[in-house]
C-alpha cells in the first residue's frame, strides 16, 4: 500500500501542503500567521474526517463536533487529573472516541440516510447534557488548565509551536487517510454504499461493518484535534465543546470543497478559514458566520453540488488524475 | 398519586400542541419526501410574532392566530421555490441540506436581532381547578385550538378537491401528473400549509412557554419523535403520536430534571426507528 | 447431479397479499433454469427471498449445501449467488469498470484491488462492454445499462447467476447477443436461474422451466412438457399469442 502511495502524484502534493505548513510560519517565525494556519489545519482536519462519511460513505453527519469535544475533555481531564504527557492523553483521546464511535455507531448506523443524520444531532445533545451533569470533568463550569502543563513542552511560546506542528502533523495524516482509503478496496465499498447502499450489499459489500468502521475512523483524528485545541486554550466547557456552528462549518467546507475529493475539501476549507477571518473582524455580530455559511450552503446544494473541486474537474478534465 | 396523574393529564394537553407542531413536518414529508429542517426556526417564527403582535401592536394572543397562519403560508410557499423546488425528484439528503441551510441563515439573522434573550408572552385564563392542582387555562385552549386546526386539516385533505389532490401526489407524484394534477403548485402550497401549521403551533406554544431565538431546535426534535411514532403525511396519527410523547412527558418530568427530557424524547427516536425502520405505520412493505 | 439451489416451502406475505406460497423446487449444477409465470406471480420476491432482500415466513433455502435462509444480502453475494435486477440499479456516478470492480472485489473470490480489476475486464468484454468500460455508468443506454447489471454480476465469478428480466427492452439484436452471453456464462459452468417474458428466448434457453401463478408453482419440467401443460395454457389462455409463443418456443429447444 505504501510503495503504491509513492507512486501517486498526489501524495506528492498532499506532502507539499504539509510541509507548506510548516516552513512557511517556522523559517519566518511569524506568530501571526503561525495562528491563522493553525485555524486552516483545523478546519481541513475536521472537514477530511467528516468527508469519509459524507463523500465516501454518503451519510451526513451533522454532529461530527462530539468527536472534537470528548476528545477535548478526554485529554484535558487525563492531563489536569491524571498528569498525564499531552501524547499519551492525545493518543487515549483519539483510541477512546473512536471507540465510543463504534459503539454508537453500530446503533445509530441501521437507521437510513435523514435519520441517521437527524441522530447525530441528538447524540451531541445527549452527550452535552451528560457532560453538563458529569462532575469530575467539571459540569457546566468545565476544566482549567493551569499554565504549568506548558512546563514539560518548554515553557508557553515554545508549547505552541509544538501544538501547532502536532496540528499540522494531524492535518497530514488526515489528508493522508483520506487518500489512502479513497484508493484502496475498502474506500471502493464506501463509494458503492454512498452511491446505492441496497444494491452495495447485493454485490457483497458488507455494508454495517464497513459503515461503522468508517464511522468510527472519522472520529480518532478529529478527537485528537479537539484535544490540541482545548489543550492550548487551557480550558474547556460543553457549550463550547459541543458547539454545533462547528460542525456545521466543516459540513459546509466539505459540500464547498467538493464532497468525496480530498483536494477539494482542503481547498475548501482554507478558502472558508479566510473568509470567516475577513468577517469576524469586519463584523460585530457573532452569529453573522453562520448566516453567511448557510448562504453558501444553499448555492452549493442548489447549483454546485459537487462543489469546487467538482467545477474544476468538469472544466479540467485532466486535473481528475492528479487533484483527487 | 393524584400529583403524578395530574401531570400526565397536563401532559396530554400540551401533547395535543406538540401533535399540532409535528403535523406540518409530516404534512411535507409525507407529499413530497422533504425533512424541513427549517420546522424549529418557523415555530421560533410563530412564536416571534405571536411576541410582535401581542406587545407591538396590543392584540390579544389567541388573535395572532389568523396573521401567522396566512403570513405563515406564503413565507413556505417561497421556502419552497428557494429551497425545496430543485431538491424534488433528487436524494432525500440534498433537501436536508438545502432546508439545513436555510435553517442556518434564519437562525442566523434571528441571534443577530435578538441574541439569545428569553421572551415570554403572559397569557392568564381561568384554569380547571381539581383538588389541588389547577390545570392552566392556556394549556387548555392550547389543546382545544390544537385539535380543532388538526380536524380541520383532516377535513381538507380528505373532503376538499385539493385536499384529494395533496393526497394523489403524495401517494404518487408521477401518477398525479399524469392525471392532470399541476403537481408543482400542489407540492408549494403543501410546504404553504406545512409551514403555516409551524408557525400556528409556535404562536400556542409561545402562549403556554417562555422562548428564546433557539426554542426551535426542541420542539423540532419533539416534531421528528412525534412523525416516527404517527406516521408520515398522517395528521390524527401526529396528534395520536403528540399526545403519546406529551402523555410520555407527563409522566417522566415529575422524576427527571428538564435537561434529560430532550434527552430521552431523542433516545427514543432512536430506539423506534431502530425497531420500526420507517417508523411505526412504515408505507411501504418489506425492507 | 448435486443440487446447486434447494428451495424448500418457502412462503412470504406482505400484508394481505400471499405473495409466494409454499414453493419448492430444486436446481441442478449446471443447468439453466427458467422461470415464468404471469405479472405478480412471485417470481421477483422469490428472487429476493433467495438472496436476502426478504425474509422468508416459512421454508428453507439451500445454496450448494448451505443454509441461506434469510442471510443478509451480502453473505449470500459472498457464498457465490449473484443477480440482476428487473429495474437497473447501476451504481450511478461510478464507471463501467468501477462498477463491475465492485462486483469482483466483494463477491466469491474477495479479489484484491489489482486482481479485481482483471476479472472486472474480463467480465466487460464477456458482456461486449469493452468500448464502454470508461463511461459513467449514468451515460449507458438502457441496453448498455442492462448489460452493465450482467457484467457486474460477472465479475463477481458466482457459482450461480439470478437474471431477473435481462432481456426486457431490447430491441431484437441486442436479445441475440444476450442470449448467446447467456450461454458462453453457462459453458462456463456457471448455473443460472433466469425470469424472463420473452417466451421464445426462454424456452430455448432453458433446460427447465419452472411455472408460477399467484405466488404457487403451476408446473415444472422440459419447456415441452411445460407448454403442453393444461393449467399453464390456461393462466395464459387470456393471450393466444403467448401460448402460441409457448409452443413455438418448446418446439425449437427441441420437443
Amino acid at each position: 500500500m505504501l510503495l503504491h502511495l509513492l507512486r501517486r502524484p498526489f501524495f506528492w502534493i498532499i506532502t507539499a501542503v504539509v510541509a507548506g505548513f510548516v516552513l512557511i510560519p517556522a523559517l519566518g517565525n511569524d506568530v501571526e500567521m503561525r495562528e491563522s494556519l493553525l485555524l486552516a489545519a483545523l478546519y481541513i482536519t475536521l472537514a477530511s474526517n467528516l468527508n469519509l462519511m459524507l463523500g465516501y460513505a454518503g451519510y451526513i453527519n451533522f454532529g461530527s463536533i462530539v468527536f472534537f469535544g470528548l476528545g477535548g475533555y478526554v485529554c484535558v481531564w487525563l492531563v489536569n487529573a491524571h498528569a498525564w504527557p499531552l501524547w499519551l492523553s492525545l493518543l487515549a483521546a483519539g483510541t477512546s472516541v473512536s471507540a465510543l464511535a463504534l459503539f454508537f455507531g453500530l446503533g445509530i448506523l441501521r437507521l437510513r440516510g435523514a435519520f441517521f443524520a437527524l441522530s447525530t444531532i441528538g447524540i451531541v445533545e445527549a452527550v452535552q447534557a451528560f457532560v453538563q451533569n458529569f462532575e469530575p470533568w467539571g459540569g457546566s463550569a468545565g476544566i482549567y488548565l493551569s499554565s504549568s502543563i506548558f512546563q514539560p513542552l518548554g515553557g508557553p511560546s515554545r508549547a505552541l509551536w509544538v501544538i501547532y506542528f502536532l496540528m499540522v502533523a494531524v492535518m497530514g495524516l488526515s489528508l493522508y487517510l483520506s487518500y489512502a482509503i479513497k484508493i484502496s478496496k475498502f474506500g471502493l465499498g464506501l463509494l458503492a454504499i454512498g452511491q446505492n447502499e441496497d444494491a452495495a450489499a447485493i454485490l457483497g459489500v458488507p455494508t454495517p461493518l464497513y459503515k461503522a468502521l468508517i464511522y468510527s475512523a472519522s472520529a480518532f483524528l478529529p478527537a485528537i484535534t479537539g484535544g490540541l485545541y482545548f489543550f492550548k486554550s487551557a480550558f474547556i466547557q460543553p457549550s463550547d465543546a459541543f458547539d454545533l456552528s462547528l460542525s456545521t462549518e466543516a459540513l459546509v467546507v466539505a459540500m464547498l470543497g467538493g464532497q468525496g475529493t480530498v483536494s477539494g475539501v482542503a481547498l475548501g476549507a482554507y478558502l472558508y478559514e479566510e473568509l470567516r477571518g475577513y468577517l469576524l473582524t469586519s463584523d460585530t455580530f457573532s452569529h453573522f458566520q453562520l448566516v453567511v455559511a448557510g448562504v453558501l450552503l444553499l448555492v452549493i446544494v442548489l447549483f454546485f453540488p459537487s462543489g469546487l473541486m467538482g467545477f474544476i474537474h468538469s472544466r479540467f478534465p485532466r486535473s481528475q488524475k492528479v487533484l483527487e | 398519586m393524584f400529583g403524578i396523574l395530574a401531570s400526565i393529564i397536563d401532559g396530554v394537553l400540551v401533547g395535543l400542541v406538540y401533535g399540532l407542531a409535528a403535523m406540518g413536518l409530516t404534512l411535507i414529508w409525507g407529499v413530497m419526501d422533504v425533512i424541513n429542517l427549517t420546522h424549529g426556526a418557523m415555530i421560533v417564527a410563530g412564536m416571534f410574532g405571536l411576541y410582535l403582535l401581542v406587545s407591538g401592536l396590543g392584540i390579544p394572543p389567541y388573535l395572532a392566530l389568523p396573521p401567522v397562519l396566512i403570513g405563515g403560508f406564503f413565507v413556505g410557499v417561497a421556502l419552497y421555490w428557494i429551497a425545496v423546488h430543485r431538491m424534488v425528484g433528487r436524494p432525500p439528503l440534498m433537501s436536508l441540506l438545502s432546508t439545513f441551510a436555510v435553517n442556518l441563515v434564519l437562525i442566523g439573522v434571528g441571534t443577530a436581532v435578538w441574541g439569545t434573550a428569553l421572551f415570554n408572552v403572559a397569557v392568564s385564563l381561568p384554569g380547571i381547578s381539581i383538588n389541588r392542582y389547577t390545570f392552566p387555562g392556556a394549556h387548555i385552549l392550547a389543546a382545544v385550538l390544537a385539535a380543532v386546526i388538526a380536524g380541520a386539516l383532516y377535513l381538507f385533505l380528505h373532503r376538499t378537491r385539493l385536499g384529494k389532490a395533496v393526497r394523489a401526489v403524495a401517494n404518487n407524484r408521477e401518477a398525479a401528473e399524469l392525471v392532470g394534477i399541476p403537481t408543482t403548485r400542489v407540492l408549494a402550497l403543501s410546504v404553504g400549509f406545512g409551514v403555516a401549521l409551524a408557525g400556528v403551533s409556535g404562536v400556542l406554544i409561545g402562549t403556554l412557554f417562555p422562548f428564546t431565538v433557539l426554542s426551535g431546535d426542541g420542539y423540532q426534535l419533539k416534531g421528528f419523535v412525534v412523525t416516527v411514532l404517527g406516521g408520515f403525511g398522517n395528521p390524527v396519527g401526529a396528534l395520536l403520536g403528540g399526545v403519546a410523547l406529551g402523555l410520555l412527558e407527563g409522566a417522566i418530568t415529575p422524576f427527571v430534571p428538564v435537561s434529560w427530557t430532550l434527552v430521552i424524547e431523542f433516545v427514543l427516536f432512536v430506539l423506534v426507528l431502530i425497531a420500526f425502520p420507517g417508523g411505526v405505520f412504515a408505507r411501504r412493505g418489506s425492507m | 447431479m448435486t443440487a446447486i439451489l434447494e428451495v424448500d416451502k418457502v412462503s412470504k406475505r406482505f400484508g394481505g397479499l400471499q405473495a409466494v406460497r409454499e414453493l419448492s423446487f430444486n436446481m441442478r449444477q449446471g443447468e439453466i433454469l427458467g422461470l415464468i409465470g404471469p405479472n405478480g406471480a412471485g417470481k421477483s420476491t422469490l428472487f429476493n427471498l433467495i438472496n436476502g432482500v426478504f425474509m422468508p415466513d416459512t421454508g428453507r433455502i439451500t445454496f450448494n449445501g448451505t443454509d441461506i435462509t434469510g442471510q443478509k444480502p451480502y453473505r449470500v453475494a459472498r457464498a457465490g449467488l449473484a443477480r440482476t435486477h428487473q429495474i437497473v440499479q447501476p451504481l450511478t456516478n461510478m464507471t463501467v469498470l468501477e462498477n463491475c470492480t465492485v462486483g469482483a472485489c466483494f463477491g466469491r473470490e474477495n479479489l484484491p484491488l489489482a486482481q479485481a480489476r482483471d476479472a472486472a475486464r474480463d467480465a466487460i468484454a464477456a458482456a461486449g462492454l469493452d468500448d464502454r468500460a470508461s463511461m459513467l455508468a449514468i451515460h449507458l443506454t438502457i441496453a448498455g445499462k442492462k448489460r452493465l447489471e450482467l457484467a457486474r454480476a460477472l465479475a463477481a465469478r458466482p457459482v450461480l447467476l439470478l437474471l431477473d428480466e435481462v432481456l426486457a427492452g431490447l430491441n431484437p439484436t441486442e436479445v441475440e447477443h444476450m442470449i448467446g452471453v447467456i450461454r458462453r456464462i453457462r459453458a462456463r459452468g456457471i448455473s443460472i436461474l433466469i425470469i424472463e417474458h420473452l417466451m421464445q428466448a426462454i424456452m430455448s434457453l432453458s433446460d427447465r422451466i419452472v411455472v408460477l401463478n399467484f405466488g404457487e408453482k403451476l408446473a415444472e419440467g422440459q419447456p415441452a412438457e411445460v407448454a403442453q401443460h393444461p393449467q399453464v395454457i390456461e393462466a395464459y389462455l387470456g393471450d393466444p399469442k403467448l401460448a402460441a409463443e409457448l409452443h413455438g418456443g418448446a418446439a425449437k429447444s427441441g420437443a
